[in-house]
């Protein structure tokens, strides 16, 4: 059960020193990605933070989200920033079985009605009252409302607690959704991806920790400061976009060159998510980077997006072509992407950040 | 992994262009925060976890700046690599976790990394830890040579001393 110590305390009790506290307090704002001028406001706020309870459940999924955070590659500050929150119930990682395991739901539940921060992941299947999935003999979605009743916040870890994710995907046999399809009352953060990143995942909780309340959210209930930026924005093949340099296969000259892989459907004009600059394995690469286009993970509805091979289409109207055909063109005319003019390209900007998977599937 | 050993992986580090990376706007960044440091004394953190390189860009960035004189190594929760560059002022910090792995690469531009100065609260620390060792060191004294304690030197072999 959560103990009433600060971090601070907690620490120094592992006898970790006022150095190495700076250092934790530096890699947890980098995690945040706050700027490191706010250093010093992060280590007052984690001087005085107390142990929160959580209470983590894992609905319809393939245990990816706590695999991504159980091996992600920051141990020291993942796992102090993990060791410091009270994990009272997670049912892949907890010793506990069943009735004690629920008994010990119950317990943390009661004890800090209104206080505990709800993680979830999986969607939650509503069809047939919800028998698709069950723990405990007690169906998912009777579960998520059980306890959500008396948690401060709920955090969806991954695409399918967020928005449904894959057990989702057409025709939907469960009638998988996710959880602010079910629970409306509560303040829910979206931590989208499949699985997300997981210096994102702790991200939030540290957000928690230090700030004592939920980051700043995005139309899809996703942190601005993670998902608030493009994957296309971002992405360091861009330049190649712009001059309508397109790897066409997977190993033609394009591709050993690293030029843009959005004839070969790349999805990063519609995705927001951290990957460019947080990466995977370690800081080692992200998708793009290792020669494959994004697949939207992050975004609801990827699973239906109509193939990952397939080139994303811009809506017609006065671009008066896909951005394919475009810069087709452009590349024919030697001049790419670039030669279209400002106001055209400005459209074709403007599209892509109201772009919907129906817009997505459009051919022109 | 043999078989997989065998396969032949090659990539291309410079699959980006230079010009597309982010060595070249961060070298002006550093600028504008040294020139900071010169006039106004003020420091400047560039945390570069947040900065989107490509392949190669990283590496660009560190030849740039090169090597100077100064390196340190910090012990606490990890390793933490302290390296001026040949650029004056200008700092490279590198977090890593113990088993280190880096967690994150701060450019420092400033007279002394702030890791490197000691912490206040070490310092009132330190004089507490102090007294105790000189009262240890009375009391021992006074019990085996009643009288002389005051003019001994501090015994340097002692073990609590010698740490
Ligand atoms: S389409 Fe994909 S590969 Fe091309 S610039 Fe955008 S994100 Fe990068
Ligand atoms: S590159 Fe796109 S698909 Fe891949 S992990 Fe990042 S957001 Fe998800």
């Amino acid at each position: 059960m959560a103990e009433e110590i600060t971090l601070l305390e907690s620490l120094r009790r592992r006898g970790v020193s006022r150095r190495g506290f700076l250092k934790f307090c530096t890699a947890t704002a980098s995690l945040m990605a706050l700027p490191p001028a706010l250093i010093p406001r992060v280590a007052a706020a984690l001087e005085q933070a107390k142990r929160p309870s959580v209470i983590w459940l894992s609905f319809q999924e393939c245990t990816g989200c706590t695999e991504s955070l159980t091996r992600s590659h920051a141990p020291t500050v993942e796992s102090l920033i993990f060791d410091h929150i009270s994990l009272d119930y997670h049912h892949t990682l907890q010793a506990a079985a069943g009735d004690a395991a629920e008994h010990a739901r119950e317990e943390a539940m009661k004890q800090h009605h209104g206080k505990y921060i709800l993680v979830v992941d999986g969607s939650i299947p509503l069809a047939e009252n919800g028998n698709y999935s069950t723990i405990a003999g007690i169906s998912n979605l009777e579960m998520l409302k059980e306890c959500a009743e008396g948690a401060a916040a709920i955090v969806s870890v991954g695409t399918c607690a967020a928005y449904g994710g894959l057990p989702m995907a057409k025709p939907n046999p469960t009638g998988a959704v996710g959880v602010s399809e079910i629970i409306k009352d509560k303040p829910i953060v979206n931590v989208p991806g499949c699985p997300p990143i997981p210096t994102v995942i702790t991200g939030v909780l540290a957000h928690f920790l230090v700030f004592g309340s939920l980051p700043e959210l995005d139309h899809l209930g996703r942190p601005k400061v993670f998902f608030g930026q493009n994957i296309h924005d971002r992405c360091y093949r861009r330049p190649f976009y712009e001059r309508g340099q397109f790897a066409e296969t997977f190993d033609d000259e394009g591709a050993r060159k690293g030029w843009c892989l959005y004839k070969l459907g790349c999805k990063g004009p519609i995705t927001y998510n951290a990957c460019a600059t947080n990466k995977w394995n370690e800081g080692t690469s992200w998708p793009v980077e290792s020669g494959h286009g994004c697949i939207g993970c992050s975004e609801p509805g990827f699973w239906d997006f109509g193939g990952l091979y397939k080139a994303l289409s811009v809506p017609t109207g006065n671009i008066g072509s896909t951005a394919v055909a475009a810069a087709a063109l452009g590349v024919a005319a030697g001049a790419g992407l670039a030669a279209m003019n400002r106001s055209k390209k400005q459209a074709a900007a403007k599209a892509h950040e109201t772009m919907t998977v129906t817009d997505l599937n459009k051919e022109t | 992994m043999p078989v997989l050993d065998a396969v032949e992986v090659s990539w291309q580090a410079d699959a980006a262009p230079p010009e597309a990376g982010n060595a070249l706007p961060l070298l002006h960044e550093i600028r504008h925060a040294l020139l900071r440091l010169q006039q106004e004394g003020e420091p400047t953190l560039l945390d570069l976890s947040a900065i989107p390189f490509g392949p190669g860009d990283r590496d660009r960035l560190l030849a740039a700046l090169g090597e100077g004189e100064v390196s340190a190594r910090i012990e606490a929760l990890g390793p933490t690599l302290i390296r001026e560059t040949a650029l004056a002022g200008v700092w490279l910090v590198q977090y890593f976790d113990p088993d280190e792995q880096e967690l994150v690469l701060h450019i420092e531009i400033s007279h002394c990394p702030r890791l490197l100065s000691t912490p206040v609260e070490d310092i009132d620390l330190a004089l507490r830890q102090l007294d105790d060792r000189l009262d240890t060191q009375l009391h021992a004294q006074s019990d085996s040579e009643p009288g002389s304690d005051l003019d001994q030197p501090l015994d340097s072999s002692a073990p609590h001393l010698a740490g």
